[in-house]
């Protein structure tokens, strides 16, 4: 299998707190993995390992091990994390679209990185991309934060596609959206994995089953169990994951 | 007292259950709140009647004298023709170099301390520190100024070295005031700015700033509206009383409103001291409309981001 993206014997920590354990995930193109398992596992700090933003908290450390985008070793001093940035998206917990237009929200990004092409065009096809053309074409001026959470969260994914990644790393991109939103961006999901290889964090299992190929569950910073998302929820092989998986602890 | 509850789902709950479980003081709790909102509007009242008094006093004492010649002389010895030019122009001169100083360095400072520096010992000391410097009092800053600016650059008792000093003087409001609105800025905007390959630096000007321009520019208003009342550090760096021309470099010999409003404060007899009130006046006009401006300013740019 071709690799996107890796995480070999990582263990990661919040000052002396080893929060990330000897974790290994190796994850190919054009797929959607899920990490599950409880609250303080670990599977926040492993993603935002991935695009460099750990980088941002004070007492991050990477203790051991090494992460590898493509051809590259993300963590060693040669490669600017500000490339590996660009080429891997992230979608926030909670809605973040700057306090300006829709369209200067898509745009931005591109701008700051060279982006060469039409914005116009640029702007249309990353919205129709997050399924929100229809619903703002006519208002690309007005503030991106006079929409609702569920459309704020697709004008986020919009503006991550616009920068045409390779990885989406996407953390609890549903936990303060309603049902219907939650549902809408789910199907999104599945129309990205086409292009993107994407990779999500989120507490909810029937989300993890609907919308992912594989699933990596973690407990207490270790990797319990990484593999087939159907093999996960019909034939866990490990018990802890089994027990998390039927709702008997987490 | 309260009544009973209509039925919930079947139940009905019983006003005396409730009593038993919650001690709710409503009563109590109105009186506290009426209390609190009668000692807050007399506190309000007593600033607003003070600044009042102080206006209407002023205003009895000086408006006779505030005419268009008032304005366009220079001092003189007989009240009757003295008047404010030279003190309007240096007054407007030292507070706009104050304010290109102050602002660069001190919104500078703060972004460099609030988003750029890594948080350790150092940026701690040195944080305290511009703490305490706002404590200062400004004839401290006259001194430095007369020191620095003055003797050992050369200055001498100019316009430059008066803006210097002024800027020194407000430099630490302005840091302290520009770090907190660079607080208030989400880091989610940051994040989110980061995670699209945007440098620290991108970020910072193309977000954050922007973000924060508001609370920047309400600690400037601030800090610019004393520096435009002070007399004493600028009596240390040299300000005189009599300059019967513009300048014509800024370096100058200077005076300013406030130098001269003491000047003709301290003098005996009645009609300096009715110049001397006509000029506040023209100084706390000079304040209010300053403030205005920049208000206005940061209520366009208020609208501008909000979330």
């Amino acid at each position: 299998m071709d690799i996107v993206i890796a995480a070999k014997n990582l263990t990661l920590a919040y000052g002396d707190k080893n929060i990330v354990k000897n974790v290994s995930l190796a994850v190919g193109p054009r797929t959607v993995t899920a990490l599950i398992g409880p609250s303080g596992c670990g599977k926040s700090t492993l993603l935002r390992t991935f695009n460099r933003m750990n980088d941002f908290v004070p007492s991050f450390r990477l203790v051991s091990g090494e992460i590898n985008y493509r051809d590259l070793n993300v963590y060693s001093e040669k490669v600017d994390p500000v490339y590996i940035r660009r080429r891997v998206g992230m979608v926030f917990q909670k809605p973040n679209p700057f306090p300006s237009s829709i369209a200067k929200n898509i745009t931005w990004g591109p701008s700051i990185n060279g982006f060469t092409g039409d914005y116009d065009q640029l702007v249309e096809s990353s919205l129709r991309r997050a399924a929100l053309w229809d619903e703002v074409k006519d208002k690309l001026n007005s503030s991106g934060l006079a929409l609702s959470g569920g459309q704020q969260q697709r004008l986020c994914i919009a503006r991550a596609i616009a920068m045409d990644p390779d990885v989406i790393l996407m953390d609890e991109p549903c936990s303060a959206l309603d049902p219907a939103s939650t549902a809408r961006i789910e199907d999104l999901m599945t129309d990205l994995r086409d292009r993107y290889t994407i990779l999500i964090v989120t507490h909810n299992m029937q989300q993890a089953a609907r919308v992912s190929e594989n699933t990596a569950f973690m407990f207490q910073g270790e990797m319990v169990e990484y593999s087939n998302t159907k093999q996960i929820f019909n034939a866990p092989k490990q018990r802890l994951t089994e027990d998390y998986i039927m709702g008997r602890f987490g | 007292m309260s009544t009973t509850p209509e039925n919930i789902s079947g139940t009905t709950i019983h006003e005396a259950e409730l009593e038993t479980s919650f001690k709710d003081n409503l009563a109590r709790r109105r009186v506290e709140a009426a209390i609190f909102k009668a000692v807050i509007l007399l506190a309000t009242f007593f600033a607003m009647a003070i600044l009042a008094t102080l206006v209407w006093r002023i205003s009895a004492q000086g408006w006779a004298w505030l005419n268009w010649n008032f304005m366009t002389s220079f001092p003189s010895r007989v009240a009757a023709r003295a008047g404010i030019l030279s003190a309007l122009v240096g007054s407007a001169t030292i507070i706009l170099l104050t304010v290109v100083f102050a602002v660069m360095l001190g919104v500078g400072a703060a972004i460099y301390l609030e988003e750029l520096s890594p948080k350790n010992k150092l940026s701690q000391f040195i944080e305290l520190n511009i703490s305490n410097l706002s404590g200062v009092p400004s004839l401290v800053y006259g001194m430095l100024g007369l020191a620095v600016f003055v003797r050992l650059l050369g200055f001498g008792r100019s316009i430059m070295a008066a803006a210097c000093t002024l800027a020194m003087m407000i430099l630490p409001i302005i840091i302290i005031s520009s770090r907190e609105a660079l607080r208030t800025v989400p880091p989610s905007i940051r994040l989110a700015a980061l995670a699209l390959g945007a440098t620290k630096w991108q970020t910072t000007w193309h977000h954050v700033i922007p973000a924060a321009s508001p609370g920047i520019l309400t600690g400037i208003i601030l800090a610019v509206s004393r520096a435009m009342g002070e007399a004493a550090p600028l009596i240390m760096v040299g300000g005189v009383t009599y300059i019967a021309f513009l300048p014509n470099s800024l370096f100058d010999s200077f005076t300013t409103l406030p130098i001269q409003i003491f000047n003709w404060a301290g003098r005996p007899q009645e009609e300096f001291q009715a110049i001397a009130a006509a000029a506040i006046i023209v100084l706390v006009a000079l304040v209010l409309v300053t403030n205005g401006v920049a208000i206005l300013i940061r209520a366009r740019l208020e609208n501008r981001n909000r979330w």
